[in-house]
């Protein structure tokens, strides 16, 4: 059985990888599923976590997360298109119009 | 033993995908990455017996929402000319600042901080966690059920958002 502390250290692998992905990309896409790569560390998290700690209910929140994340992906990129269509640009340097 | 060539080969593979999504400048070679990624995770919550949990992963997120990403990629084009340049000069130098701080936190957290910091790990009964079906519904539907509601009510001012979004600006123009 591998320790959770080696299921914890590649979650936080990859929650870095998105973080700086999400830092790094201009498009609005990418830094999306920079985004999910975050959720899904962790997701993973949560699970070893559950199983070290014999408790289901570190499951049960995965199940929520994974819900939310859903609901989040669908309204983000119904917005991206909606940008697109205005600015017919995906990029994030370009949307000035909050800016006072 | 199975399980640590497992983790060896798969969180190889996770750590390939999520590379793979944040340098690659086609954004439907980001959705293979991320795709790689989920599959491999899921892989991972089966050797950890969250057995709907992956299906769940699989079926949700490398079905549903990957199509849905490489759909609107389809739907705006790929557009191949996302400059490298940075517009704002000093954004590089903070974003290696923060990775430093991150990096620094989580070395101190494992090297002085206790690594097994799960210490209740009882690592004999793995049964009682196994992620069946029945085992995941009876706390989502006794102990979470208000936060199940809260999740139906979401998902409808969810759908109902997208769909207002996208009438919205067909009546404007």
């Amino acid at each position: 059985m591998v320790d959770a502390g080696w299921y914890m250290a590649l979650a936080s692998a990859l929650f870095f990888i998105g973080a700086v992905g999400l830092l790094l990309r201009r498009n609005a896409l990418v830094m999306f599923m920079c985004i999910e790569l975050m959720l899904n560390a962790v997701n993973l998290t949560l699970i070893s976590a559950g199983r070290a700690l014999n408790d289901i209910n570190g499951q049960v929140a995965v199940f929520f997360i994974l819900v939310v994340a859903a609901a989040e992906v669908v309204v983000g990129l119904a917005i991206i298109v909606s940008i697109f269509r205005l600015r017919s640009s995906a990029s994030v340097d370009e949307l000035s119009e909050m800016s006072g | 033993m199975v399980e640590a060539l497992l983790f060896v080969v798969l969180g190889l593979v996770a750590l390939v995908g999520a590379v793979a999504v944040v340098v690659s400048t086609n954004p439907v070679h980001s959705a293979m990455g991320l795709l790689a990624t989920l599959l491999a995770v899921a892989v991972l919550y089966v050797v950890q017996l969250a057995h709907l949990v992956a299906a769940v992963q699989v079926i949700v997120y490398a079905g549903a929402v990957l199509t849905l990403f490489l759909f609107v990629i389809m739907l705006i084009g790929v557009d191949k000319d996302e400059t490298r340049e940075e517009p704002l000069p000093y954004q590089r130098w903070v974003v290696g600042g923060v990775s430093l701080v991150i990096i620094a936190f989580a070395a101190g957290l494992t090297i002085f901080g206790n690594f097994d910091w799960v210490p209740a790990a009882s690592s004999t009964i793995p049964s009682a966690t196994n992620g069946t079906i029945e085992a995941i519904a009876e706390p989502l539907f006794t102990d979470w059920v208000l936060a199940f509601e809260a999740t139906a009510l979401l998902l409808t001012i969810a759908a109902a958002g997208t769909i207002s979004l996208a009438h919205y600006r067909r009546r404007e123009s």
